[in-house]
């Protein structure tokens, strides 16, 4: 089985059926699978082969979801990047995975155009919400509409399941993003153990308001579409009232979303307004929910499922709380979900029974085949499993399990930050202080926060004449990376605390 | 005014009529500090359901909702 299949026999059975809402607009299974393939035609025509990767850096749009399918369809492996990415990153990124194509949006020609600059990979740029584009000869850049108008031809590339089908990038301790690579039995996998827990119907009207850069999202849409649900992707949550009005009109049943989301939902005091009485799950991840969050979202749904859930890219999901035993042990993520085995283990490898703390394994199908060039990385993820000739993922979070094996949530093995949900490495930040003219040393460290989980804090040292406010640093740091990543506080100090060897010491640091 | 809230890099050519959220001015937790900060500068309370595109999306829907919102309030002085 293809990733793309399940869709396709979505379309198969009920073309004429409602697969997204966007901005307003409706759109059939068939108008979407007529446009992807159109599309794949098109990108085949303009060379892309299986095995290639198609880079889409966009906003939640038809686009986007036209184009991943679209690059299924031609045997390609998709790259959803972030539309937050700013330009050395996007640049990073197109020159470290060398897609043959990239699509995106007019409106973030700013980033891409620079990006483009510096990279030899990409043979055609796709723009969506540009009318038309002169022919130039030599030019890579392409309206969306005038290569959907060359796409008439598709011809059903040799894909088998051990193809990649994406490359998601992820924030890695070294500072360098890592690409992680899933074949379509990753995908595939995944997608059927989470819809088969969550119990997903094709009746159901499933809010997408996270990223499909983000695989959380993104899986929204493959998992949607898989069960042949109707999808009502937004933008964003930035305008929560917004986002509600919708959901009471289109009768949303299933509401994804991360701690950050809920908090801002709770903090809207005309709540009960809306007549939310579709809601049928609410599923959280990317971060554990508090115990007054879990009793709030309750209080507001009692007639809503609550799904407590944990993931990491590098397999998609691991572990679910059946809803059931929420109130027996509301801090806990739960046991591994289908077609799964998940173990603890302490620092030599050896398994631990029920009642320890360790790092989490996790065995499956679902398992990435590695970072993308990175074999250093991969080595330190993918370790020999039980079975010879087997690799299990190494999840670098520590659990704890009580005594009948369900899995808390300690802390993670490097210092990574998740904030909104999104993990942040201290290293990248860091990287980014150091590019700033004057910055003599700097360390990033996740301080705990109500609304975002940790908020990034970065302490600095200057050089003698220097002198930055708060604000002109985070701004620096805004101009170079993506949102979520910029420090929410920076603090100028005289020095940082230090070890014997002279490295910075960051424990203690607040 | 709003130089504490663009999200850099890419508002170097912003115009008054630009879309924050489409040129990724600001962004979702962006928007929650630039009502804030307006709350606090103007001194006015900015309700769930004025907390739309349309009243604070652009630099110009800014100004025309704030402007709005001062006279309102000077109107219930007034009375």
């Amino acid at each position: 089985m293809l990733l793309h299949q399940f869709f396709e026999a979505s379309v198969e059975r009920h073309p004429e059926k409602v697969a997204l809402i966007c901005e307003g607009r409706r759109h059939t299974y068939g108008e979407i699978n007529y446009l992807a393939t159109r599309l794949a035609g098109a990108l085949q025509h303009l060379g892309v082969e299986r095995g290639d990767r198609v880079a889409v850096f966009m906003d939640n749009a038809l686009e986007a979801v036209v184009a991943i399918y679209a690059a299924l369809k031609a045997g390609a492996a998709i790259m959803p990047i972030n539309a937050l990415t700013k330009r050395d990153k996007l640049t990073y990124i197109l020159n470290d995975a060398r897609p043959a194509c990239l699509l995106t949006h007019q409106a973030l020609a700013d980033v891409w155009r620079e990006a483009l600059a510096h990279n030899k990979s990409v043979r055609a740029c796709l723009i969506a919400g540009e009318s038309s584009t002169p022919a130039v000869s030599g030019s890579r850049r392409l309206s969306l509409a005038d290569a959907l108008a060359l796409g008439g031809h598709h011809e059903k590339p040799l894909t088998i399941d051990q193809d990649l089908a994406g490359i998601i990038y992820t924030s890695g301790s070294t500072g360098d993003p890592k690409g992680v690579m899933l074949t379509h039995l990753n995908m595939v996998t995944a997608a059927t153990s989470v819809s088969t827990y969550l119990g997903l119907k094709p009746d159901d009207v499933i809010l997408c308001v996270l990223p499909l850069a983000f695989d959380y999202g993104l899986y929204q849409v493959l998992m949607g579409f898989k069960t042949g649900a109707t999808v009502v992707l937004e933008k964003s949550f930035a305008f929560p009232v917004k986002v509600l009005e919708t959901m009471v009109g289109e009768r949303v049943t299933v509401f994804p979303g991360v701690p950050t989301i809920f908090s801002l939902l709770m903090n809207i005091k005309t709540l009960p307004d809306y007549d939310l009485s579709a809601l049928r799950m609410i599923t959280n991840t990317a971060a554990a929910l508090s115990e007054q969050h879990i009793l709030s979202l309750r209080e507001l749904f009692p007639w809503a499922t609550l799904f407590s859930m944990y993931g990491l890219t590098e397999c998609k999901r691991v572990t679910y709380l059946p809803p059931e035993q929420l109130d027996v042990r509301p801090t806990s993520v739960g046991k591994g979900m289908p077609n799964e085995e998940v173990w603890l283990v302490d620092e030599h490898g050896n398994r631990l029974p029920n009642g320890s703390t360790g790092e989490l394994v996790i065995r499956g199908s679902h398992v990435m085949r590695g970072y993308w060039e990175k074999p250093r990385e991969t080595a330190e993820r993918l370790k020999p499993g039980p079975h010879s000739g087997e690799m299990v993922l190494y999840s670098g979070d520590i659990f704890r399990t009580d005594e009948e094996g369900y899995l808390y949530f300690v802390a993670r093995k490097d210092d990574i930050i998740k904030t909104r949900g999104e993990k942040v490495s201290p290293r990248e930040v860091e990287n980014v202080l150091y590019s700033l003219e004057g910055v003599l040393e700097a360390a990033v460290v996740g301080v705990p926060d109500p609304v975002l989980g940790q908020a990034i804090k970065a302490f600095v040292t200057m050089q003698p004449g220097y002198r930055y406010s708060e604000r002109d640093v985070i701004k620096y740091c805004l101009s170079r990376l993506e949102n979520f990543m910029a420090p929410k506080y920076v603090v100028v100090v005289d020095a940082l605390p230090k070890t014997d060897t002279g490295k910075i010491k960051k424990t203690g640091l607040r | 005014m709003l130089d504490n809230f663009i999200m850099g890099g890419n508002a170097d050519d912003l115009k008054d009529g630009d879309s924050f959220m489409e040129r990724h001015i600001i962004d979702s937790t962006g928007f929650i500090e630039l009502i804030t900060f307006l709350e606090q500068s103007f001194g006015i309370r900015i309700e769930d359901e004025e907390m739309i595109p349309e009243n604070l999306d652009s630099l110009n829907s800014i100004e025309q909702f704030i402007s709005h919102k001062l006279k309102a309030v000077a109107t219930a002085a007034n009375k």
